[in-house]
């Protein structure tokens, strides 16, 4: 037993609807309590789609149990085919449906029905979303792809891409206007906007392009496996990515057509000087695997920020970015615990988080911006303007959004020269971002008024904390707090702990103004 | 005041659906709940879709840390029943070393942990005595299998009857987790109309709980309390029927109620109630501007389906196609159906997709529904209202009539507005 407050992942059966609701002429029944049906607002809400998911709930209920479940699976099985009349069926069962084991591949085997029907095994208390998505389009592959002759003209399959997938739509979009310049069709882009029908021609295409391991992988493979049809591992996030993603298209395709560049614009306006103040930034990112090692890479090497923390919360993706993040001298947090990444993102005190709509909430509860760059997410990242991560237009809009939630240069040096300003005052927030600036209020009282006077006096009070000094007992003089307030709020985090490690190595036991310079001095870059 | 005495729709014949039901579990409203009882915490045992239901229904997570958290069964809690009894102390007791500020825990039961029969009741007493007195430990079931939506609140409320303490005063309670505005305004009003002493369940606070007897009379501020109602029967208190107290009409009628259990006369309530009434039927002509003669088609969600109905068709002049609740309580409802003109539909429970063939068939101006299928409808041409908002509004009582009319004339106002350049122009031109 796990206490949960927010989760990363919904359970696996919603994985499967992801894939089951971007795809077209496919239906899912699920055999599932009243009440599992809130997962249709995932789709129709946060993704403001246009029809209901194509899922059939069983909806049994406690006077249910004792008498046939069986039957009422079997009568939603018969009337969703009648209904709908889906080219194949997807069959599956929520959590508590597993528990009463009625076996719905089984029972669907025996009716008949004229289409092909898909059993899902979804380990509910095991697995989760990614995995019910990866499993999914797996099965969905292993059911209904048929060994076929290829294309005579160079073909791909793109995988990965479903509904409520962060920016999937734009991807692909994106993605397959890349292939198609460098003279490359796409055959079937699946999940999202197949039907079983162009599952089943999959097997013409002459290679695949993974955009999203967390959901296409085990097709991808299996695909490679049955089928002789390699696939791309570079996901084409960030300028550099999508460079060498093209090379590696090349390699498998043999293209040598040029890709124009002209619309490309993240690379000056990251170097143009107005930028420079975006160096050595310290970002936290955290989201899923795929999202976070490629914008670990972006924000290090397109952007000049400094990486100071990476982690994921799909344990599928922890070896490859542990060793990432290796690479980039840290430590991964891999986790689905969100307090846990909390409290990491409290103790690295980064000047951007670059995460989920999770590390949205954790960003605003400590004052820390915070752009998105992964699923989970929110009906305010399905955006109405074509916005995708993936190619040289989604390393432009990589850029914008990233830059957003930051205080703008010029703002940044009004900031630092003027920061006691009564109405320009950095809790006022980046101007750019609307909210009502607070006037700074003077605080009333002064603790310890020798220490207020400027000096660096120790507040007579306070006993000296025994033994060695450490993070946990080092104690800051008032009058260096009070400096370190006039030290803007975005660096204000690092300028801490910096003082106090600092203090740690030096062996003082309390900082002062002077420690506070001398830290600043000694790590002057 | 419409005529009361025009023949209702108690007698009609209900149309009794079972099929997909596209509806919310009970757990729904811990959402509520757990910002109503400020020192409250529920933890639901349950699975992962427990937790990602809380979360997605809330449509937006709440900044503050939540006072509700799920215990996700896993793996080894379903191999053996003594092991996610011991797994479940462990949790309960880090939560309660991290929360020392809750002094009401809800064990909160759900689909997973009633189909594997982990006995809620029994870990509530077991945990009762571990972290008594301090901590009251309480258990109900929000699962899909027993509760639906709003009946969540209901068990809730239910359970929490009978650790009530005893008393044989004469006092009203006032049932159901109002917003404080609202019972704010209601406590005010039986203040002045001269009821007291005025309890409410739930109180904010443990320490606020009412007590109860046979001489404690209730009134339920909301129709979807029937565990409650019961609950309260057993303990010997008695209840003042009456209709619910929605709009202008219904909030008189149900302050009347009040007041006469109470032995004071209609008179001393008009002579009460006369400027808030006149404020919300001026507030409510506003609104029914946009709703008079609209056609309004509810889906089974809340169970506040009925006053609704009656509500929007006598105080707005709309005219209901169909009125659908997932349950029909004939004595909690019954006052309220005496006063729906006969015609609509009355339907209980749900075959969602032959419900969808209704609704497309008679195309209502309005349809009151749950978010899963409000843009699909939308996109077909038809105005909905998520019923949602219902219980996330304050709603009741005379100063939020109006506001409550608003919601549903807004969705109307919304697509005039954006008439030209609607998607579905085309089909509402045909």
């Amino acid at each position: 037993m796990k206490l949960a407050v927010w989760t990363y992942e919904g359970p696996p059966h919603v994985g499967a609807m992801r894939v089951a609701t971007g795809m077209r002429d496919l239906h899912m029944v699920l055999h599932a309590p009243q009440g599992d049906t809130y997962a249709d607002l995932l789709f129709t809400m946060i993704e403001r789609r246009n029809h209901r998911p194509p899922v059939s709930y069983t909806t049994f209920q406690a006077r249910d149990l004792g008498a046939d479940t069986a039957g009422l699976f079997m009568t939603a099985a018969r009337d969703a085919h009648a209904r709908f009349k889906p080219q194949a069926l997807l069959v599956a069962a929520s959590c508590t449906a597993e528990l009463i084991q009625d076996d719905p591949g089984g029972l669907a085997e025996t009716m008949g029905l004229p289409v092909p029907v898909i059993a899902l095994e979804l380990p509910s208390y095991q697995r989760k979303e990614n995995f019910g998505c990866d499993e999914a389009f797996l099965q969905l592959c292993r059911a209904l792809a048929r060994p076929m002759e290829r294309t005579t003209r160079v073909t791909c399959n793109i995988l990965g891409p479903t509904a409520l997938g962060f920016r999937h739509r734009d991807d692909a979009q994106e993605i397959t206007a890349l292939l198609s310049e460098m003279g490359v069709e796409v055959n079937v882009c699946a999940p999202m906007g197949a039907s079983p029908a162009d599952i089943a021609r999959m097997g013409q295409a002459h290679f695949n392009v993974l955009l999203y391991p967390e959901t296409a992988e085990a097709a991808a493979r299996w695909l490679e496996r049955e089928h002789g049809q390699p696939y791309t591992r570079t996901i084409p996030i960030g300028t550099n990515a999508t460079r060498a993603f093209i090379e590696e298209v090349r390699a498998l395709s043999g293209s040598s057509l040029p890709v124009d560049e002209s619309r490309l614009r993240q690379p000056w306006w990251a170097a143009s000087v107005d930028s420079t103040y975006l160096t050595g930034k310290r970002v936290f990112l955290f989201g899923d695997g795929t999202h976070v090692m490629a914008a670990a890479k972006v924000a290090r090497d397109e952007m000049g920020f400094e990486v100071c923390g990476m982690g994921c919360y799909n344990r599928e993706q922890a070896r490859p970015l542990r060793a990432l993040a290796r690479e980039f001298g840290l430590e991964a947090l891999i986790t689905d615990d969100y307090l846990e990444v909390e409290a990491a993102i409290e103790q690295t005190a980064p000047e951007m988080i670059l995460g989920t709509q999770m590390e949205r909430h954790i960003g605003k509860r400590l004052g820390i911006p915070c752009a998105v760059i992964s699923a989970p997410v929110h009906v305010q990242d399905f955006p109405a303007r074509y916005s995708p991560q993936m190619g040289f237009e989604g390393a432009n809009v990589l850029f914008d959004t990233w830059v957003h939630p930051l205080v703008m240069g010029l703002e940044e040096h009004l900031l630092t020269m003027f920061r006691e300003d009564f109405e320009f005052h950095d809790a006022a927030g980046p101007s750019h971002h609307g909210g009502k600036a607070q006037p700074l209020t003077q605080s009333a009282t002064v603790p310890h008024g020798t220490a207020a006077e400027g000096g660096s006096t120790p507040p007579p009070a306070a006993s000296l904390p025994a033994g060695m000094p450490s993070l946990d007992n080092i104690v800051w003089l008032t009058c260096a707090e009070r400096e370190l307030k006039k030290i803007p709020f975005f660096v204000r985090g690092k300028a801490r702990r910096n003082t106090e490690k600092f203090a740690v190595e030096k062996g003082l036991h309390e900082i002062s103004v002077d420690t506070l310079y001398e830290a600043k001095a000694h790590y002057a870059r | 005041m419409t005529d009361l005495t025009q023949a209702g729709c108690r007698s009609t014949p209900v149309l009794r659906e079972r099929g997909q039901r596209e509806v919310f579990c009970g757990l729904t409203g811990i959402i509520w709940l757990h910002r109503k009882m400020q020192d409250a915490f529920f933890l639901v045992v349950g699975s992962r879709t427990c937790a990602h239901l809380l979360q997605s229904a809330a449509g937006v997570m709440i900044f503050a840390e939540p006072r509700f958290g799920t215990a996700v069964l896993e793996e080894k809690d379903l191999a053996g029943i003594a092991d996610a009894n011991a797994e479940l102390d462990r949790e309960v007791a880090r939560l309660l070393a991290r929360r020392p500020d809750i002094r009401q825990l809800f064990l909160v039961g759900s689909c997973p942990s009633e189909v594997i029969k982990l006995d809620l009741s029994r870990a509530a007493e077991r945990l009762s005595v571990t972290h008594g007195p301090t901590v009251r430990v309480l258990n109900f079931s929000g699962s899909g299998i027993e509760t639906t939506f709003t009946e969540g609140e209901d068990a809730c409320l239910a359970s929490m009857v009978p650790t009530l303490r005893e008393t044989h005063d004469k006092e009203l309670l006032i049932v159901g987790a109002l917003p404080d505005v609202v019972e704010d305004q209601a406590l005010a009003l039986l203040g002045q109309i001269g009821v007291n002493p005025v309890r409410c369940l739930p109180a904010k606070r443990a320490e606020l709980d009412p007590a109860i007897g046979p001489n404690t009379r209730y009134a339920l501020t909301q129709p979807f309390l029937g565990e409650t109602h019961a609950a309260l029967q057993r303990r010997g208190a008695r209840i003042i029927s009456a209709p619910f107290p929605f709009g202008a009409e219904g909030t008189t009628l149900w302050l009347k109620a009040v007041a006469a259990e109470f032995g004071i006369g209609p008179d001393k309530v008009d002579a009460v109630v006369a400027a808030p009434r006149a404020r919300a039927e001026k507030a409510i002509a506003a609104a029914a501007r946009t709703l008079r003669g609209k056609r309004i088609f509810f889906m089974p969600d809340s169970q506040l389906e009925i006053p609704l109905a009656r509500f929007l068709t006598r105080e707005c002049g709309m005219e209901a196609v169909e009125i659908s609740t997932p349950y029909l309580h004939s004595d909690i409802h019954g006052p309220e159906l005496d006063l729906i003109a006969a015609g609509p539909t009355l339907s209980e429970g749900q075959d969602v997709d032959l419900q969808l063939d209704r609704v497309r068939t008679t195309r209502p101006d309005l349809t009151v529904c749950g978010l899963g299928l409000a843009n699909p409808l939308e996109a077909e041409g038809l105005a909905t209202k998520w019923a949602i908002e219902l219980v996330f509004t304050p709603v009741h009582f005379y100063e939020q009539a109006g506001d409550l009319a608003a919601l549903f004339a807004r969705p109307l106002r919304r697509r005039e507005i954006l008439a030209a350049s609607h998607p579905n122009r085309m089909e509402a031109a045909e």
